[in-house]
């Protein structure tokens, strides 16, 4: 799985590669950002490059900022062999949130279809904000009264921050049930990394369904294990 | 009388020519409501073109050089008028196919081609303040033309005027569509600089039929 940056600024697309290599190091991540000459706008050769670049054959995603991006990207795309436009998808999403989302969903492994939902869920927020509304900012101790909790200690050097950021949130996703930590929705990628959670803060993972408590469990056992940093 | 290959390329390099003429005023119209790269960009992938047609071979037909401006374009023109011009052209050239003259219905065709594909790029309907308001009207003044039995030179005359108008109807509107819609209501008042643009491409169009005429 390979993923396509396409930016009117370089800069842009080549500062998102850096942020989402992160997360997602043995990932393709190629920026297409700016005119062939180095000016702002978009480059349908540069796209059409990065496109075959990040095709191994098993599915490139397009991330694009403002409208000409996608414009390019489309017509990029036109001039695909059917073959390979097949397995590239445009995802019209916010570059960054959704970059950083599909990273990590191509980092674990997950197909074509996968990645382009993770990526489409950083767009607009509002299954996100959903969510977020149910778990509630201060619902933990609700949480907590109606189903299992644990309190554990973040011990590794980095936090709640990229790469553990990641694992947490891929591990929270295996399970049906919500789960919060700090009453933030931890399946949310975003979310979770919003919180800034660093070294030696206490963390409150909570599930709203009393069935909940193997998702808790798991939870605080990554985070307690260090997250393979100590 | 039918347009040949000679109009095709005289039609590129008059294109050429109106845009850098008009560059400054299409700058200036893009940086009240866009980003001000319209008429850079634009200028930049028509000059990209002129060097390229003395490449052509021989044989060539309208269509080759529809391709040629389509393909062109679209790898060097970096905003979003690349692959709407690009699509438009590439459109054309494929509604032309390997005619070696064109009547005034195969004209109205390319025409038609062109704007379906710059609306099926941008998305973009008539009245939402961009190149589609002067295709549009366009694209109906050569259909009523060519129906009536109106060679290529009439047809493509209806259309630069009835572009240029549309272009010119483009200035109360609010921006539904691109860069401009980011502007909202602030958008109103000023001219769409693709719409003008458009006008200037349809005009040199016309205007090579002309010369083609008097030959």
């Amino acid at each position: 799985m390979g993923l396509v940056f396409v930016s009117h600024s370089a800069k842009i697309a080549e500062g998102l590669v850096e942020l989402a290599a992160q997360m997602a190091p043995e990932t393709a991540l190629i920026a297409a950002g700016g005119t062939d000459d180095g000016r702002i706008g978009t480059s349908f050769d540069r796209v059409s490059a990065a496109i075959a670049e990040a095709d191994a054959g098993h599915g490139v995603v397009v991330l694009c900022d403002l409208g000409s991006a996608i414009l390019t990207a489309e017509t990029a795309l036109d001039f695909l062999d059917d073959e390979v436009r097949e397995r590239v998808r445009i995802v019209d999403a916010p570059i960054v949130e959704g970059g950083v989302a599909a990273a990590v969903a191509a980092q674990a492994g997950d197909g074509l279809e996968a990645v382009v939902a993770a990526a489409r869920s950083a767009a607009g927020g509002d299954v996100d904000a959903g969510e977020a509304s149910a778990a509630g900012p201060g619902s933990t101790s609700a949480d907590g009264a109606n189903g299992p909790q644990r309190t554990v200690r973040l011990v590794n050097p980095s936090g709640l921050h990229a790469r553990p950021a990641a694992e947490l949130v891929k591990l929270a996703s295996t399970f049906a049930e919500p789960v919060t930590v700090n009453g933030t929705d931890a399946k949310s990628l975003l979310a979770i990394m919003a919180m800034g959670l660093t070294k030696g803060a206490e963390v409150v993972i909570a599930s709203a369904d009393p069935a909940g408590g193997a998702a808790v469990d798991a939870l605080a056992e990554l985070v307690e294990s260090g997250f393979g940093e100590v | 009388m039918g347009l040949d290959i000679t109009w095709a390329v005289d039609w590129v390099r008059r294109s050429a020519e109106t845009v850098a003429e008009h560059r400054t005023r299409l700058i200036a119209l893009d940086r009240e409501i866009g980003d001000g790269d319209h008429g850079e960009n634009l200028d930049r992938g028509f000059q990209a073109v002129l060097p390229k047609l003395d490449d052509l071979a021989a044989g060539s037909t309208p269509g080759d050089v529809l391709k040629l401006v389509a393909t062109t374009l679209i790898s060097t023109v970096g905003g979003a008028a690349g692959p709407l011009y690009g699509t438009a052209y590439l459109k054309g050239a494929m509604a032309a196919g390997s005619a070696t003259s064109l009547d005034g219905p195969a004209i109205a065709a390319v025409l038609t081609a062109a704007r379906d594909g710059i609306v099926a790029r941008g998305k973009a309907e008539s009245g939402d303040k961009t190149m589609v308001d002067a295709w549009t009207p366009a694209v109906e003044a050569a259909d009523a033309e060519a129906a009536s039995g109106a060679d290529a030179r009439t047809v493509l005359e209806a259309a630069a005027s009835a572009a240029e108008a549309g272009a010119e109807a483009t200035e109360p509107l609010v921006a539904r569509k691109g860069r401009a819609s980011y502007l909202g209501e602030r958008s109103a008042g000023h001219r769409d600089p693709g719409a003008e643009s458009s006008a200037l491409l349809l005009r040199a169009a016309a205007d090579a039929a002309v010369a083609a005429a008097g030959d």
